[in-house]
């Protein structure tokens, strides 16, 4: 042969860079991490993070997704899980949130019921000796999101110590700990809204339909149905919603009651433990 | 009350299009430039992110608003760094804690824009945010002018590898826009960056809170002939790719979910393709790619380049743990126990010789040990001073040695490999970028210039040997001036180690130099060459179970420890210390005087260097003791660790 054949590069789109970046994340939790489990709160984020852990894994999810069941999530939630919980071969642990009476009465209303999900999610980790959960925050939400780590330290109690998080740099994720303590970690943070709709457009990866417009409203975030209120929109497809979000200026979370409660009321549920 | 009133704001949805956002580009956006704004406390870091997203009309609706009502709530003038101090005590302090990346488009690209605090205290998570930057802006406040964070972000992100940064001269509204007091702060700053090697892109005069310079150039500032802040950063070129370095793919587990034996990893430098012979460091075994696997894959990949995650399998199956690096067998890393790293500590206990701490590279972890400080820049004068620690915060050269062998680069030849994170028990205290000068790859020691060679394994094992000598083998290795007195205590050891049934020999440099190296002189190169022969021949009889004593000056560090690579931990050093004044009054050959007179050039410890062991299995001073005492502490160490 006279001419070996070239090699042609494709250069890796944003896209492909976040995909190869949360892949290598769930790869790291997997390899450091017995215990272990990825919380599917069946939301579009949480779905590309399953779709994501079926990459890394060749197919194979190899840990349990939790399910921190409130009781109010929209019926088309739970029908979704039914169907992917099967299609997606998923090993799937539901944990009952306790009832709003046991929950801190100071709360906010909306924070207070959004904390129900908090206290399950401590009572799994007790119950089931995680030393590290899976969660599909993102930086663009929120602006304590926006100041996390990737591999991110819970005390005993589940609590956020924002003011000491470790350092965490050149992808050296930490990985020791004490006992009793756990890792949150965050495989999507780097992630924005629009990332995840073009993944879900780019893959094919099924969502709940009340993301899509209904008599003029969508829902943008999903969460319990009495804390959560839709946005106007005509978007009823991906392709649609990735146009609009292309050019909106309302921020993700506007819908979620609990964000707006006083100043820092989001900031509170966090250290606290919330996702 | 308030929730009902932010669901209010929504409705009816409004759509505006942003004046300055980026072309949105289809499906595909290019990735970001990750850029850093770091600078001293208080400086306008937050306040210059923050202006830039409310005036390029970046923000979300409702945001603005919220950000007036918490500086109402404080009594102050409206706040922008708020927009990134998201933390309620951030904001009550005025002061950012942790660092934070938002996502912005400009016309031209869209950026990842990284807060980094200017608080000493927070230098950790400065650290956290610039390690991932491509790019890099200084914030100086004109009134304070150079301050010593400052010093320190500038010299940090030179040693994260930057090259050239953006210096922004902030607050020029307080000394009424003056050319005078900017021109002459400029001038500091570009001589101060041209010292630690960095190219000065441009000094920008701005003020952030005011919102002049940033996007359009400020009309208070006439005499400003420069680009605008926003220009300036759609004028830096696009981030490289590492695909032009060796390729490199640190091992990160090996999944056998189903009959595929998958081989997982992230490319972190250089192309791989089908059929490419990997070689894997430090276990040295070879295999082909057999392909690249993947899950609902619309093709068959025949090839992946640097930053993807990929699956292999392999043409064989071969020994494969996480950690190992693979690589193209024609450039392979290096191979080595020791190394030289340029360390930002942030521990808050200070590091001193001695430390043990884990080392995290690609995906290995090894344990270390400090062999020694070598230095601790100081930042004003940038002088690279003598230290016996760093404390907190301080840059500095740390010699480590690792307890097996590790594969890196040097951080110049690639920056993926060769950097590195230090761990103290559950905490990271510091991270640095190899540097291998005076240290050499040992993988030439292992590696075999003649291809057609097999090794043959022997079918007498190494347990059946010592059962039947009833101690193990292993090396002695003494190492210390001429006439410190090591051919005296190996032939004494010797002498009553065979008197108790021992297997033993002693090496010495007569016998060697007479024969095994007739051929070399006393050229550092034959003196390396030297060590390496007696090394070799010392562990082909350790091996056949005997004790070997050596007896050799071996003056360089390096020798030794290429020796101790090969043989592992059969090998000991044994430092046999005397003062250079006690050897020469001792001068049993006479060579001192000779070397004194000039007859002998090269002579250890007069002409030529004796590098002394810094962390020697045993030292016996003879300066005090008489050469029965001595021998007597190397038998009870023998015995100690040579018995079975
Ligand atoms: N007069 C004037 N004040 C400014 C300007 N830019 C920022 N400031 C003020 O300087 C103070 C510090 O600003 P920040 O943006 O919080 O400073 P920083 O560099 O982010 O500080 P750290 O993150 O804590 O290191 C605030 O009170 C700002 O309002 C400016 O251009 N002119
Ligand atoms: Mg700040």
């Amino acid at each position: 042969m006279l001419f070996a054949t070239p090699i042609i590069l494709v250069a890796m789109d944003r896209l492909d860079t976040l995909e190869a970046q949360s892949i290598y994340i769930l790869r790291e939790a997997y390899a450091k991490f017995d215990q272990l489990g990825l919380l599917w709160s069946l939301g579009k984020d949480s779905n590309v993070m399953v779709w994501l852990a079926k990459k890394a894994f060749f197919g194979h999810i190899p840990f349990p997704l939790l399910f921190c069941d409130t009781g109010k999530k929209f019926p088309e939630m739970y029908e979704f899980q039914k169907k992917f919980t099967a299609e997606w071969d998923i090993k799937l642990i539901v944990e009952e949130c306790p009832p709003i009476e046991e929950i801190d009465p100071t709360l906010p209303p909306a924070s207070r019921s959004a904390a129900r999900k908090t206290e399950a999610l401590k009572r799994l980790i007790k119950k089931k000796n995680f030393q590290s959960v899976i969660a599909g925050i993102r930086r663009d939400e929120e602006g304590t999101r926006a100041k996390e780590r990737v591999f991110s330290p819970r005390g005993t109690d589940a609590e956020w110590n924002f003011k000491q998080q470790p350092p965490e740099f050149w992808d050296q994720y930490k990985t020791d700990f004490p006992a009793g303590t756990h890792i949150r970690v965050h495989p999507i943070l780097a992630w924005t809204e629009l990332d995840i709709w073009r993944y879900i457009k780019r893959e094919h990866i099924p969502v709940v339909p009340l993301y899509f417009s209904n008599k003029g409203k969508r829902y943008r975030s999903l969460g319990d149905h009495d804390i959560t209120f839709p946005v106007s929109s005509s978007a009823s497809n991906v392709d649609e919603i990735i146009s609009e979000l292309e050019s909106t200026k309302i921020a993700e979370r506007s819908g979620r009651a609990m964000d707006h409660e006083s100043e820092n009321a989001f900031e509170r549920l966090r250290t606290d433990g919330y996702m | 009350m308030r929730a009902r009133m932010l669901l209010n704001d929504f409705e009816p949805t409004v759509i505006c299009k942003a004046s300055k956002m980026a072309p949105t580009s289809g499906n595909n956006p290019s990735p970001s430039i990750n850029l850093v704004i770091a600078g001293h406390v208080d400086h306008g870091k937050s306040t210059l992110i923050g202006r830039l997203l409310h005036d390029t009309n970046s923000l979300a609706e409702g945001k603005m608003a919220a950000v007036k009502a918490m500086s109402e709530r404080r009594g102050m003038p409206l706040e922008y760094a708020f927009l990134l101090d998201a933390l309620q005590a951030e904001r009550d302090q005025g002061i950012t804690i942790d660092t934070t990346q938002v996502l912005f488009n400009s016309e031209k690209r869209s950026y990842l824009i990284i807060d980094a605090p200017g608080h000493k205290e927070f230098l950790k998570n400065m650290i956290s945010g610039a390690a991932q930057a491509d790019a890099g802006v200084i914030v100086i406040d004109v009134e304070e002018g150079i301050q010593e964070q400052s010093r320190r972000h500038c010299y940090l992100l030179r040693l994260l590898g930057l090259k050239e940064l953006i210096i922004v001269v902030n607050k020029m509204d307080l000394i009424e826009y003056s050319q005078r007091i900017f021109d002459h702060l400029k001038k500091h700053i570009i001589e101060y960056l041209s010292e630690i090697d960095l190219v000065c892109k441009a000094v920008v005069p701005i003020s952030a809170r005011d919102g002049q310079g940033l996007i359009d150039l400020s009309e208070k500032m006439p005499w400003y002939t420069g680009a605008s802040f926003m220009d300036t950063l759609d004028q830096l070129p696009e981030a490289n790719s590492t695909n032009h370095l060796p390729a490199r793919l640190p091992v990160q587990d090996v999944y056998k979910f189903d009959d595929r034996r998958i081989i997982a990893g992230r490319i972190e430098s250089g192309t791989l393709k089908i059929g490419d012979e990997l070689l894997f460091t430090p276990s040295n075994k070879r295999a082909a790619i057999e392909s690249f696997e993947a899950w609902n894959a619309t093709s068959q990949k025949t090839k992946a380049i640097a930053g993807e995650s990929v699956g292999i399998i392999l043409n064989e199956e071969i020994f494969i743990e996480r950690g190992h690096i693979a690589s193209l067998s024609t450039d392979a890393p290096i191979e080595t126990n020791v190394f030289r790293g340029k360390v930002f500590w942030i521990g808050n206990k200070p590091i001193i010789a001695g430390d043990r701490l884990k080392i995290k590279i690609g995906t290995a972890e090894h344990t270390s040990e400090v062999q020694s400080i070598e230095n601790k820049i100081d930042l004003s004068s940038l002088e690279a001073i003598d230290a016996d620690l760093l404390e907190k915060n301080d840059i500095g050269e740390v010699v480590f040695r690792t307890k097996s062998t590790v594969a890196l680069d040097s951080f110049e030849k690639n920056h993926r490999i060769g950097r590195f994170v230090l761990i103290d028990e559950y905490e990271t205290v510091g991270g640095g970028i190899v540097s291998m000068q005076g240290y050499a790859d040992q993988r030439g020691l292992y590696d075999v210039t003649s291809k057609n060679i097999m090794a043959v394994s022997s079918r007498v094992d190494i347990n059946a040997r010592e059962a039947y000598n009833g101690h193990k083998g292993g090396i002695i290795w003494l190492t210390g001036l001429s006439g410190a007195g090591k051919s005296t205590i190996a032939m004494e050891a010797e002498h009553q180690l065979f008197s108790k049934g021992y297997q033993v020999n002693v090496l010495d440099g007569d016998n060697i130099r007479f024969g095994l190296s007739a051929d070399l002189g006393f050229s550092p190169e034959d003196r390396t060459e030297n060590i390496r022969r007696i090394g070799e021949v010392a562990k082909l009889f350790a091996e056949a179970g005997i004790l070997v004593i050596t007896a050799f000056i071996s003056p360089y560090k390096q020798d030794r420890d290429r020796i101790r690579a090969i043989a592992g931990d059969i090998f000991h050093e044994v430092f046999i210390e005397a003062d250079i004044e006690i050897c020469e009054n001792r001068d049993p050959k006479g060579l001192y005087v000779k070397a004194r007179n000039g007859e002998i050039s090269d002579f250890t410890g007069i002409s030529a260097p004796y590098e002394k062991p810094r962390n020697p299995e045993l030292i016996i001073d003879t300066g005090d003791q008489g050469i029965g005492e001595s021998t007597t502490k190397l038998l009870s160490y023998i015995d100690e660790k040579f018995s079975i």
